[in-house]
């Protein structure tokens, strides 16, 4: 009854096409869009904008690059937290060699890094598939880490082995570094995420998307339909690891401040990895719903016994967040293995039928 | 529509000896260590005609297929393709060329709709870059829609409108191999190969994909070489037909000169010995 696309005709390709050729979604997305830059800004205070809001986006970006690899291309990865990393320490030697360049430019920059170093641990994906492509991946992640460590170039001969972020201004509003506000960051982090959301739908839905689908759902015939495989996957592994690079840029320096090697250890790419899969192989809305569920629902979890009045010890109640979180994970994977985005879409079905069951 | 169903490409009445050879193979032979799949094959496939490959289970149909479109390679014998001789080359070069194929068991991209299906077809054709794709505004989206329309006509000519939005996976049996056929000829090919395009239909819906073969073959003027398994279908479309047993050619010819071979005879109900 809401829901509904009955009487939306349309009357040309460009519009059947569209990216979301259904009104009611035209405005959901531009009451997101709007809750996202005005409502949030408006309301939130320091702690929503720096534990919830900075984090979810970032992580929500890492997902989407993680998804654009796994979910469209179908090329299992847990290197991500390294290229992520890669993005960061790129972004960091930049800024620090030139340090009167913007520094959203050097975020952006960092990402063609990790793009070149995904697509060099990309190679083995054209003999090797599925979970054993994903240990060679693994490759990557543990020699990455181990540049994090054993090359003090990296870090500037940090006595901390740590980087740390210098303070930097973009138009005179200082962005990075210490002294920047929560509203300063997470308008940046807003940015660049939606910004290369925007992008990646767009290359998603055109050829090059419809490439990476192809090799996924079936290599044989998409290499008889004339796709290069090897070309097609090194893309996908660049395009995956540019953005994941970025996020990893937009970490430490909107978020953390300071990172270690073990900022990008295994456990952060493991933490992509569910948030893709919680959320939905190859949706890109399902990467924002893995990243919100895996991110910002322990973080709620934790305030709730406060706020309906139980004393419960801090420790108990981060076991408790544990035991929660694991246990709708678990729920969530049974009620439907292919992810909130799916459980989203069959919500909608159910929608445009209603009153019908049917 | 209109684009679709005119009568140009119609053959003329020249003898079918006399057309051009698109398609030549040379004594062929193709092993998997000490398995011989084809020995010492030759045939030819002309500009224009329904070819058909037959041959009970085993016999070296599919691994024929496969050496045509470059997914084998022959370790004996030269395959001319319009004249030139081929050199080794990799499945995905063979489509350039203008070879396009359906699978024996579906291989249709199950995860995306049956549109997106047969715009995969158009992937060789489809040039912009992935910076117009990025911006998508612009050239990548007039492509897409020029694309649109010729996939459009693809639909409107199988008769799957309904269906356009569907995910393949949802769809049944005979469906995805009609969407199959969709896909092959959005690439606009010079040689289409249908392996099997009828196991597993019913009476209507081989009719149906027989209807479907014949007007691809007459409107486009698409040259199709086929296998299949239905004796009936094979004799009522196809121009020439080769038989194949255990890798090796035991009769080429039409139809009606092939079904009269001892040899074949012996091959499809066995001889005592």
């Amino acid at each position: 009854m809401f829901y509904r696309e009955a009487g939306q005709f349309k009357t040309s390709y460009q519009s059947d096409q569209a990216m979301f050729p259904i009104l009611q979604d035209r405005i959901g997305m531009a009451v997101i869009l709007a809750v996202a830059f005005i409502v949030v800004p408006l309301t939130a205070n320091d702690f929503f904008l720096t534990s919830i809001m900075i984090p979810f986006l970032v992580f929500s970006l890492a997902a989407i690059g993680l998804n654009v690899l796994t979910g469209f291309c179908g090329q299992l990865s847990l290197g991500t937290g390294a290229f992520m990393g890669v993005g960061a320490y790129a972004a960091y030697k930049l800024t620090t060699i030139f340090p009167d360049v913007n520094v959203v430019l050097f975020v952006l920059i960092s990402g063609f890094f990790s793009a070149g170093i995904g697509a060099i641990f990309g190679l083995p994906s054209l003999r090797i598939k599925g979970l054993y492509l994903a240990v060679t991946t693994l490759a990557a992640q543990f020699f990455l880490e181990w540049c994090f460590i054993r090359i003090p170039w990296l870090y500037n001969d940090n006595a901390s082995g740590a980087i740390e972020v210098p303070k930097r201004e973009m138009f005179g509003v200082i962005v990075s570094g210490a002294e920047a506000t929560p509203l300063a960051r997470y308008f940046v982090v807003l940015g660049i995420t939606v910004f290369i959301a925007f992008l990646i739908a767009n290359v998603l839905r055109g050829r090059i998307g419809r490439s990476w689908m192809m090799i996924r759902d079936m290599d044989i015939a998409a290499e008889l339909m004339g796709i290069r495989p090897l070309q097609t996957k090194l893309m996908a592994f660049a395009v995956s690891s540019y953005i994941c690079g970025v996020a990893g840029a937009m970490m430490v320096f909107f978020w953390l401040n300071a990172a270690e090697p073990s900022s990008y250890s295994i456990n952060l790419s493991f933490q992509i990895l569910f948030m893709v899969i919680l959320g939905g192989l190859g949706s890109l809305s399902g990467a924002f719903l893995g990243a919100a569920f895996i991110w910002i629902l322990p973080v709620m979890l934790k305030f709730i016994p406060s706020a309906i009045g139980l004393e419960i010890g801090a420790e108990t109640v981060e076991h408790l967040t544990f035991m929660v979180v694991g246990g709708l994970i678990i729920f969530f994977l049974i009620v439907e293995p292919h992810g909130f985005a799916r459980l989203w879409q069959i919500a909608k079905q159910k929608l445009r039928v209603w009153p019908f069951p049917y | 529509m209109n684009a679709i169903v005119t009568n140009e490409g119609l053959p003329t009445s020249e003898p079918v000896t006399q057309r051009e050879v698109l398609l030549k193979v040379d004594n062929v032979s193709l092993s998997f260590g000490g398995v011989k799949a084809i020995t010492d094959i030759s045939l030819d496939i002309q500009k224009g005609e329904i070819r058909a490959i037959i041959g009970p289970n085993g016999a070296g149909k599919t691994s024929m297929l496969n050496v045509i479109n470059g997914f084998y390679h022959p370790q004996e014998g030269t395959i001319t393709w319009r004249g030139e001789e081929r050199r080794k080359m990799k499945p995905y070069e063979a489509a350039s060329q203008g070879i396009a194929r359906t699978f024996q068991n579906v291989a249709l991209f199950k995860g995306m709709t049956t549109l997106d299906n047969i715009m995969s077809g158009r992937s060789l054709k489809m040039k912009k870059n992935f910076f117009w794709q990025l911006l998508w505004r612009g050239p990548a989206e007039q492509e897409e829609i020029e694309h649109r329309r010729r996939v459009e006509d693809i639909i409107d000519f199988l008769e799957i409108q309904a269906i356009r939005k569907t995910p393949v996976g949802k769809l049944p049996y005979g469906l995805q191999k009609r969407v199959e056929l969709g896909r092959a000829l959005a690439m606009e090919p010079e040689l289409l190969l249908l392996d099997e395009p009828m196991a597993g239909m019913n009476l209507e819906e081989k009719e149906d994909m027989s209807r479907f073969i014949l007007d691809v073959n007459q409107e486009f003027g698409t040259t199709i070489a086929l296998i299949e398994h239905d004796m009936g279908v094979v004799m009522d479309l196809s121009d020439r037909v080769v038989v194949l047993d255990y890798g090796k050619k035991i009769a080429d010819g039409p139809p009606e000169e092939v079904q009269a071979s001892q040899a074949v005879i012996d091959a499809y109900l066995g001889v005592s010995h």
